[in-house]
């Protein structure tokens, strides 16, 4: 199995003389596939009703998956031969888990969109309102006025600006610091055993728990915040600002543009560089001039990936920057929402705990929105990288 | 080969003949190149420095614990548990199903659905946590209800079965069955560029000799991929181990406990910080940095040993 040599020869028992009189031979009748599912569904559905009470089709479908699998490779063994049923069986296998992994993501992205859509669409103030001065009392009388029910009271404004303001500043800091940094590694420290450090702690960087980069940024914060204004109470009460959140979505962005600029400055030709030297262009002239337009579309797109994903953070936001209700524009002063963490709050803690469901619904709305924007952005990344490609020369 | 590149050249070099900025230039950007690397290395050692002075007053012997325990292994050993054992449920599931996805892309699927696939399961891996918490907590535990009652019913004798079964499905195996969906794209992005990565040749000598597509994918892109599908499921593993807010929303936890079925048992270390994390002051913070540097160690460790194997055998899978 470790190598191609030790591969045995087909052996006599396994391709036997009556079955290679032609091409077609010694395959089963094309007919036999539905047969295996006829059968399998049939005895699917009696195993069901058997063993749980009613009929759930979940376990009715699984069953009978499992059964067709099966029956397929004992069909095939005994029409063909031991070799194709394995290779049988496994694609069918390979095939099942693709299906598996569509299980999920359909059920995600239904439940989000038929759920989060009919609120969206009644109440399309959500985006705008924040939830200031909404109190318990405004969901208990959206309950209360049944349905068709009114305005929604609130919403989460305040939560897309926080996110956007958090995320510009996040992607600010760590912009300049992931291309440079790309940039020494490619153009300067040649494969030294710096540059290859760097590499791998980079790497090792994106493997940071978000919620651990939230905790150093909250130490860090206080730390400072108290060489500055000394240990007093108030140095502890202006830690959770967003400017805290940004550099703990920072200490997780870094690494991926670093990864994704160094991949896209790796591409470039080395003839471009060399033609640039050999002109006397100066080297800081010939990466910003020559290096980096070439590369531009790659770094955007792999820049905006990484603001994708940062801006679905949920845990570093949450012990970074507190939890507000009102729209606040300035990241040094007081608390913030962001997105997720508005999502998280309305589930967790509903502004009415006895009417939950206003609060359910306004979580529902927000995380559409939140995977609308995140997926806006991978798509655009995608156009970004296809649109601005350098056109090859060759 | 591009005639543009050097005539963009020649007129910058024009416009900046006999400038002495271009020298200055020259020091100032690679300076500011080596420093940014120096920034991130710094901010690795930072995380690390922090954390540990922050965590020291609740780690060192004989610390005035805000939880009713005696020590804080006593303290973190439960939290620890339950994030290990939750992240094992989440691999134990995705593997399986992630390797067999990346062989549809690379090796089953017809190509005109191999590359749409692809980009769906990238997207899955792009949804936000929080959007996989509310799902799990919303959407799947209601629907694990029943499996939890029959799961105990008939194979109640296994102890991760026992006990009297969940009323809201909230239970680690919810968690670890929402954190598998979100390791899965992962593993799956990894393996399926190692395999589509094995050389042609070998396949094509493999068919040649009239392998069939398994025997052919058992001969020649498993050995040549092995070593990127072990990094990939330790890069799972600590995507898993790490993950916040999937858990802290589905799972309602509690004390330890072997049985993965009941509500109100088990909890995982983010998950704990998250929850206590904004209400916590004095000597609670510093147990929860504590906790949190446990997680940091036991995720760097991981990383670190994933990155090793791919960068021992970069050469031939190129997983990086």
């Amino acid at each position: 199995m470790s190598s191609t040599v030790t591969t045995t020869p087909p052996t006599e028992t396994d391709l036997r003389p009556r079955r290679q009189e032609s091409l077609s031979g010694g395959r089963k009748p094309g007919w036999v596939w539905i047969a295996v599912l006829v059968g399998a569904a049939v005895i699917g559905a009696g195993l069901t009703l058997l063993l749980a009470e009613g009929f759930p089709i979940a376990a009715f479908l699984v069953i009978t998956a499992i059964l067709y699998v099966l029956g397929m490779y004992v069909a095939t063994r005994a029409m063909e031969n031991r070799r194709r049923a394995t290779d049988g069986l496994w694609r069918n296998l390979v095939w099942l888990a693709f299906l598996i992994a569509l299980a999920p993501l359909v059920s995600v992205l239904w439940s989000v969109v038929a759920t989060g859509l009919p609120t969206l669409v009644n109440n399309p103030h959500v985006m705008a309102y924040d939830m200031q001065g909404v109190t318990g009392v405004d969901d208990s009388n959206w309950i209360d006025a049944g349905t068709p029910a009114g305005e929604l009271a609130g919403g989460f404004g305040h939560a897309l600006v926080g996110t956007v303001v958090i995320t510009l500043i996040a992607t600010i800091i760590s912009v300049p610091i992931g291309m440079l940094t790309s940039i020494y590694l490619v153009e300067y420290g040649r494969d030294g055993w710096f540059s290859r450090a760097i590499i791998f702690f980079v790497d090792v960087m994106t493997g940071i728990p978000s919620i651990v980069a939230g905790l150093f940024a909250y130490a860090a914060v206080t730390w400072v915040l108290e060489q500055v204004m000394g240990s007093r109470p108030e140095a502890l009460q202006n830690v959770q600002m967003g400017f805290t959140a940004a550099i703990a979505l920072s200490v997780l962005m870094i690494p991926v543009v670093v990864r994704s600029t160094e991949e896209m400055l790796r591409v470039v030709p080395n003839e471009l560089r060399e033609g640039s030297y050999a002109l006397g262009v100066r080297k800081w002239q010939t990466i910003a001039k020559v290096v980096l337009p070439t590369a531009i579309s790659g770094i955007a797109s792999g820049v905006t990936l990484a603001i994708a994903r940062v801006a679905g953070e949920t845990a570093p936001i949450l012990v970074t920057a507190g939890f507000a209700v009102n729209v606040n524009w300035d990241p040094f002063d007081n608390w913030m929402t962001a997105l997720p963490v508005f999502i998280y709050r309305q589930l967790v803690a509903p502004t009415s705990p006895t009417a939950a469901d206003p609060s359910t619904a306004r979580a529902w709305a927000a995380a559409l929105v939140l995977v609308a924007i995140v997926m806006a952005l991978n798509l655009l990344a995608r156009v970004i990288a296809k649109a601005f490609a350098p056109k090859s020369g060759r | 080969m591009s005639t543009p590149a050097p005539a963009t050249a020649r007129e910058s070099s024009a416009s900046l003949r006999g400038s002495r900025a271009g020298s200055a230039g020259d020091s100032i950007f690679s300076g500011l190149a080596l420093a940014s690397a120096v920034v991130i290395l710094l901010v690795l050692a930072f995380v690390a420095i922090f954390l540990v002075s922050e965590a020291l007053p609740a780690i060192r012997p004989g610390a005035d614990l805000d939880s009713p325990v005696d020590s804080f292994f006593e303290y973190v050993w439960p939290l620890m548990a339950g994030t290990v054992m939750a992240a094992i449920i989440a691999l134990l599931l995705a593997t399986p199903v992630a390797v067999g996805v990346a062989l549809f892309i690379s090796h089953y699927a017809p190509p005109r659905i191999a590359k749409p696939v692809g980009f769906v399961i990238d997207l899955l891996a792009a949804i936000p946590s929080v959007v996989y918490g509310v799902w799990g907590w919303l959407t799947l535990a209601p629907l694990m209800v029943p499996i939890y009652g029959w799961l105990n019913e008939h194979l109640g004798f296994i102890p991760f079965f026992a006990g009297a079964p969940t009323t809201t499905g909230r239970t680690l195996l919810t968690s670890g069955i929402v954190l598998s969906v979100m390791v899965l794209p992962i593993i799956t992005a990894l393996c399926r560029e190692i395999f589509t990565q094995t050389p042609i040749l070998h396949q094509e000598a493999a068919l040649g000799l009239g392998a069939t597509r398994w025997e052919m994918i058992k001969m020649t892109v498993f050995p040549f991929a092995r070593a990127g599908i072990v990094s990939s499921i330790m890069l799972g593993l600590g995507r898993a181990l790490g993950e916040t807010m999937a858990v802290t929303m589905v799972l309602s936890g509690g004390i330890f406990s072997w049985s993965l079925i009941q509500s109100g048992r088990n909890q995982t270390i983010p998950s704990e910080i998250a929850l206590n994390f904004p209400e916590a002051f004095g000597m609670r913070l510093n147990e929860l940095i504590a906790a949190g540097l446990m997680l940091f160690i036991i995720t760097l460790a991981v990383n670190m040993i994933a990155r090793a194997i791919v960068n021992k055998h970069k050469e031939f899978s190129g997983a990086n």
